[in-house]
């Protein structure tokens, strides 16, 4: 599992105080009782641990755990280095 | 009309985190009030400054991450604050304990509470973070400051979708808060609620701010002691199921005691300098609503002054509020103050601001339900020029025929409320 995903899923599992082995790549937000607040709130987490900012639009797109290591990465690679540093 | 009484208890102090802690520590004379340690708050400044003041009355063992009975979803935390943390267990408490929803509409049934500072600690966080670095402002801070998060989350704990709010009047809000709840039980506006208050302020911010007023004892706070000088910060929450008479006899619930009255007034004079003839017209205005409540035979207010045997007073240990608490006392009884039983919580659980007002409000139920009141801690000597019967020493019996209670709550900004309690004998 590569860092970006297993530090996602920490936080996932964390705010919704889950075990680790309950949060999949694949997990949507649906089954993990993820509403609308928890959502918001989790972005915000990951715009701070990845030095990053999601879009509006990205965000609406969000549904899965998955979705959320996708983006990251992709937001990574798009953004010079001295703005990725975590 | 409805005749309305408590028939459910539910507390976080720091004299207790049950309402049979609560009782045992009010009896024994247990303080709350313990010292504490400045700069291990959060965003305490390194050196610290330092304050005048050494204590403060903390909750202690409060863990809704930990105790089942405490127990918060990790929604719950996400979206409130200590104080409103409280507010949902102490709630929680009392909705158990009387059993009352399962005989009400939750549709219709109403929820009040008081709360003045709302989440400070998510404020402050904030704040410092902001304008000391520049840091985003977290989604949560919204919620987790409005001084209702934890209104909105009883309700949502419980299904309650009838009227449900929140008052901030400082240091009368959960006086305010049962008051009207009161109010609503008894015209049918409402056919039940849950009323009182909850609150949590003791953040670096705040004890900074209430130094720089000046009004904190060094060390504990004296009601009534001619030695006093100054009042004790605290935190907490106190909520209390009012239902009709005939309902709660019907479904074979305890009562705890009648509320036969609240009343209400503005000092209409200064922001923080008390005015006794303010406080004097809501403790006259509850006893006028008593004859709302019971009837109206001649004299009534007179009649029912008579019969006060006990005044849980504001309280709050400063030279000033006492001294103005008493003189009210004279202006509202005349002759008779002199004999009326005088006490204040506020020994044992410091001064927790929105949550004073229902936690001394529980304090005032457990008295008449036992017919013994409660004495006032930390007294070294009565101060004589109050004039007044302070109790002191040990609790003391409710005089016979003097079944009538009165619960004071005066704010800062002269905003003054009273409830007037009776024991229920059956």
């Amino acid at each position: 599992m590569d860092d970006i995903q297993s530090r996602i899923i920490e936080l996932v599992a964390k705010s919704k105080n889950l075990p680790e082995s309950d949060v999949r790549m694949d997990s949507t937000f649906e089954e993990l009782q993820i509403d609308s607040l928890d959502k918001i709130n989790l972005s915000f987490a990951v715009e701070e641990m990845f030095s990053i900012e999601i879009p509006d639009d990205a965000l609406n797109s969000l549904k899965t755990v998955g979705d959320v290591v996708r983006g990251v990465e992709t937001l990574r690679a798009a953004a010079p280095p001295s703005a990725t540093a975590s | 009309m409805n005749r309305v009484v408590v028939t459910g208890l539910g507390c976080i102090t720091p004299i207790g985190n049950t309402v049979d802690a609560f009782r045992e520590s009010l009896y024994a004379g247990r303080t709350g009030i313990a010292p504490f340690d400045l700069s291990l708050l959060p965003g305490a400044l390194s050196p610290d400054p330092g304050i005048r003041y050494k204590t403060t009355a903390k909750v202690k063992d409060f863990h809704p991450t930990k105790n089942p009975e405490q127990h918060l979803s990790s929604g719950f935390i996400l979206t409130s604050e200590l104080g409103a943390q409280f507010g949902i267990i102490a709630a929680r408490q009392a909705v158990a304990h009387s059993g009352f929803l399962q005989h009400y509409d939750p549709a219709a049934v109403a929820i009040v509470t008081g709360c003045s500072c709302g989440g400070r600690g998510a404020d402050e966080d904030a704040n410092r973070n902001l304008y000391l670095r520049n840091a985003r402002v977290p989604p949560t801070a919204i919620i987790r400051t409005m001084a209702s998060s934890g209104t909105s989350n009883i309700a949502i704990e419980n299904g309650i979708t009838g009227p449900v709010f929140n008052i901030s009047t400082a240091c009368a809000s959960g006086t305010h808060a049962i008051g009207l709840a009161f109010h609503m039980v008894r015209s049918g506006m409402a056919p039940a609620a849950i009323g009182g208050s909850y609150e949590a302020p003791l953040t670096y911010g705040f004890l900074r701010a209430w130094d720089s007023m000046r009004v904190v004892s060094p060390t504990a706070c004296r009601p009534f002691s001619v030695d006093r000088d100054g009042m004790t910060l605290g935190e907490g929450a106190a909520m209390l199921i009012l239902e009709p008479l005939d309902s709660a006899l019907a479904r074979g619930a305890h009562i705890y005691a009648e509320i036969v009255g609240f009343g209400m007034s503005a000092d209409a004079h200064h922001i923080t300098q008390p005015r006794a003839e303010g406080a004097a017209l809501a403790m006259r205005r509850a006893l006028e609503d008593v004859t709302t409540t019971l009837g109206a035979p001649h004299l009534a207010s007179e009649m029912w002054a008579s019969r006060v045997g006990y005044i849980n007073a504001h309280g709050t240990g400063t030279p000033i509020n006492d001294a103005v608490e008493a003189a009210a006392i004279h202006q509202t009884f005349g002759d008779l103050a002199g004999q009326i039983p005088v006490g204040a919580t506020k020994s044992l659980t410091g001064h927790s601001i929105g949550a004073a007002g229902a936690v001394e409000a529980l304090a005032t139920v457990l008295a008449l339900d036992a017919a013994s009141l409660p004495h006032t801690a930390g007294i070294t000597q009565v101060d004589p020029a109050l004039n007044l019967d302070i109790l002191t020493g040990e609790p003391r019996p409710l005089a016979p025929g003097k079944d009538l209670a009165l619960s004071n709550s005066l704010a800062f900004g002269g905003l003054n409320a009273v409830l007037a309690l009776r024991r229920y004998a059956g």
